[in-house]
């Protein structure tokens, strides 16, 4: 029997395999950030272990990072201590860093594509749950605890149970004033945040293909918010061209003999999903979230549920306790809500690609009074490029805020935080109670709409913007 | 790690869905570097209510929690597990857990046990209306006990063999896998060249 492109993927790495235990998976590629490996780097220490590859390991600093005065030491002495734990830690194991104020510093998922060492057909892991993005290029990528860290860093391999395979076939194509980010957003609210759980995802179709790899990004970054393990798209001829050229990609005969090991990774047609879940694509249109799961959204154009509405008395239950926390009235319509700040960034959508849209879109056009878009490259590369194509002129012609690169207010670990009940429709994945600051608000929303909104000053789609004088 | 076999302790309701791991440990908490001292940051943002029932005797003396479905989603941090560790959790008890959750727990010694939505729902009651009643765990019988008489309640949990097996021993994983390091240096030396490198 056929088997799909993940199973193909996970067999080529299994290590050890042996009844009844989980198997035993090579790890291709380890990626490091501050939060989540110190513990890992102690524990190796205390039982005087090495980092058994440090060639296939690799440190950014972006969680804990300030995105203004970045010549200065960052100010906050725990966030610095956490910093400078891991420049030890990488020094002491020999990991190669990109600390802050290097060119090749940024949030570990950007970071991993844009150096060219996330490739097809790869195990790759981190200490983040976000690392599914790298699922874009047809790996298995999958998020880790701190024990794992120090299990991979002392053994480059992971004991790991395989999880069901589950297909999401896209059919139809996105309408044109649609985006990746309202696929997997109306995807999640379709299939609840508990959905995917226990699988591995394939994202296909024809809606798919037509994706540019940064969207693709952006559609699997989002997989563990309706629970999966990991998602995965095929590669293809988009993906080859993304890769080539790229300082950690293969060249001359080996780039052949990648291809044609890369050309084999996809699921045969006689393959078995455990699962299949189907969403039309054309009946996909801007969609906001307006609850604290990424599950409960609806598309802009609709008004805010009513918790009765729900039949599952959970499902119920958790909706009222979302629209006390959010500050909303069932009903409401979504285009009314009045948002204070607009967040543009995270490893979602903070790439080059992004912030086009977003400059576009605001070019010419100003930031509405009492509203504040910040806008976070996700790496310094993207906002190198984005300087060097005038996107921050326009950015801060209109009122924006241009920063240095990291999660920033993805999280809000670093000062960017919102205040309690202050409101934001924020281009990150989560819109978990307090995530983005103490008693914050979020909207997930793609970046279309999140600089729409912020030039109307409520929650709105680039076609509710006045036309343009002269356009 | 410790061995783990059964364990008898208070048990706490927590009637609630999506108990995600930036409610069980903020954000601004991972900046330890540390894996103690994480308790005073359980579940903070609730705990802000005097009415969270965390912050009531005798539930506050839990070590047992029993939480609703998807329990432990959104972020990877193994910190989610310290925290309920730091505090003096042995136990969680929900319907459905969340992969990395449930992974991580298994990792560090906390019991995750995965029980039907009735069982959560019926301890939730039982320990809603006899605050400080005990719950009681089986490892070697996946059995999870609580009150006494015709309403007792007795069921099964669910846990894959590994992860049991490994509680039940004690064993630290690492140590486990380098006892296949033959494999492993099998595995690497038929690696393909065209394979990316960070060195
Ligand atoms: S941008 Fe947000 S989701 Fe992505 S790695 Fe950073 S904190 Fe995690």
């Amino acid at each position: 029997m056929g088997r799909t492109l993940a199973e193909k993927v996970w067999d080529d790495h299994v290590v050890r395999s042996h009844e009844g235990e989980p198997d035993l998976l090579f790890i291709d590629l380890h990626l490091i950030h501050e939060v989540t490996s110190p513990q890992a780097f102690d524990g190796l220490r205390m039982a005087g272990r090495p980092v058994r590859r440090p060639d296939l390991t690799l440190a950014t600093e972006d969680h804990n990072i300030p995105t203004t005065d970045l010549d200065k030491p960052i100010a906050d002495l725990v966030s610095r201590t956490q910093v400078e734990t891991l420049r030890r830690n990488a020094e002491e194991f020999g990991v190669r860093l990109h600390p802050m104020g290097d060119i090749d510093q940024g949030i570990v998922h950007v970071v991993g594509p844009q150096l060219g060492l996330t490739q097809p057909g790869m195990t790759i892991v981190c200490g983040d749950s976000h690392t599914a993005t790298h699922g874009a290029f047809g790996s298995i990528a999958f998020g880790i605890g701190t024990s794992e860290v120090e299990h991979v860093l002392a053994t480059q391999t992971l004991s790991q149970a395989k999880p069901k395979m589950m297909a999401v076939e896209v059919t139809g194509e996105l309408p044109e004033d649609s985006t990746a980010k309202d696929l997997i957003l109306a995807l999640i609210a379709q299939e609840t945040t508990g959905g995917g759980q226990g699988y591995i995802v394939e994202y296909r179709g024809e809606a798919i293909r037509k994706l540019s790899m940064e969207a693709r990004m952006t559609i699997c970054n989002m997989s563990i918010e309706w629970g999966a393990k990991a998602g995965l798209i095929a590669p293809d001829q988009t993906t080859y061209d993304y890769l080539k050229g790229r300082p950690s990609a293969p060249t001359g005969a080996e780039w052949d003999a990648a291809v044609a090991y890369w050309d084999t990774l996809v699921s045969d047609d006689d393959a078995h999903f455990d699962k299949v879940v189907t969403i039309d694509a054309s009946t996909v249109a801007p969609f906001v979230t307006w609850g604290t799961n990424p599950g409960q959204g609806v598309p802009l154009s609709a008004s805010v549920p009513d918790p009765a509405s729900f039949e599952d008395p959970i499902q119920r239950e958790a909706a009222e306790k979302a629209l006390t926390y959010m500050g909303l009235t069932a009903g409401t319509p979504m285009r009314d809500i009045k948002v204070d700040t607009v967040f543009v960034g995270s490893c979602t959508n903070g790439r080059i690609e992004d912030l086009r849209v977003a400059a576009n879109i605001i070019k010419g056009r100003k930031v509405a009074d009492d509203t504040r878009i910040l806008v976070v490259p996700g790496s310094v590369r993207v906002r190198l490029q984005a300087e060097e194509e005038g996107l921050d002129v326009i950015f801060k012609d209109a009122g924006a805020e241009w920063r240095g690169a990291g999660c920033s207010m993805c999280l809000g670990m670093n000062p960017d935080q919102l205040a309690p009940g202050e409101r934001s429709a924020s281009t990150s994945n989560r819109n978990f109670e307090g995530r983005q600051g103490k008693g914050g608000r979020t909207h997930l929303v793609s970046p279309d709409v999140a600089i729409a909104t912020g030039v109307l000053g409520h929650l709105a789609s680039p076609a509710d913007l006045p036309e343009l004088a002269g356009a | 790690m410790e061995k783990f076999t059964s364990h008898t302790g208070v048990g706490i309701p927590l009637r609630r869905s999506n108990v995600d791991t930036d409610q069980i440990i903020p954000a601004h908490w991972l900046k330890k570097v540390t894996r103690d001292g994480f308790e005073g940051g359980l579940f903070e943002a609730w705990r802000k209510d005097p009415e969270f029932i965390l912050n009531k005797s005798p539930y506050d003396k839990a070590t047992v929690l029993v939480a609703g479905p998807d329990c432990g989603t959104g972020s990877s941090r193994e910190h989610a597990v310290w925290a309920l560790q730091n505090y003096g959790f042995k136990v969680v008890i929900s319907s459905r857990f969340a992969d990395i959750f449930r992974g991580n727990s298994g990792k560090a010694g906390l019991l995750a046990a995965q029980v039907d939505d009735k069982v959560v729902e019926r301890l939730w009651e039982y320990l809603e209306s006899n605050p400080g009643a005990t719950v009681s765990v089986d490892l070697e019988a996946r059995t999870v006990k609580a009150g006494e008489g015709p309403d007792a309640i007795e069921d099964s949990f669910t846990i894959d063999d590994y992860t049991r097996w490994r509680l039940l021993e004690g064993l630290d994983d690492i140590g486990i896998t380098l006892s296949h390091a033959d494999a492993i240096d099998a595995y690497e030396s038929k690696r393909p060249g065209f394979k990316p490198a960070t060195l």
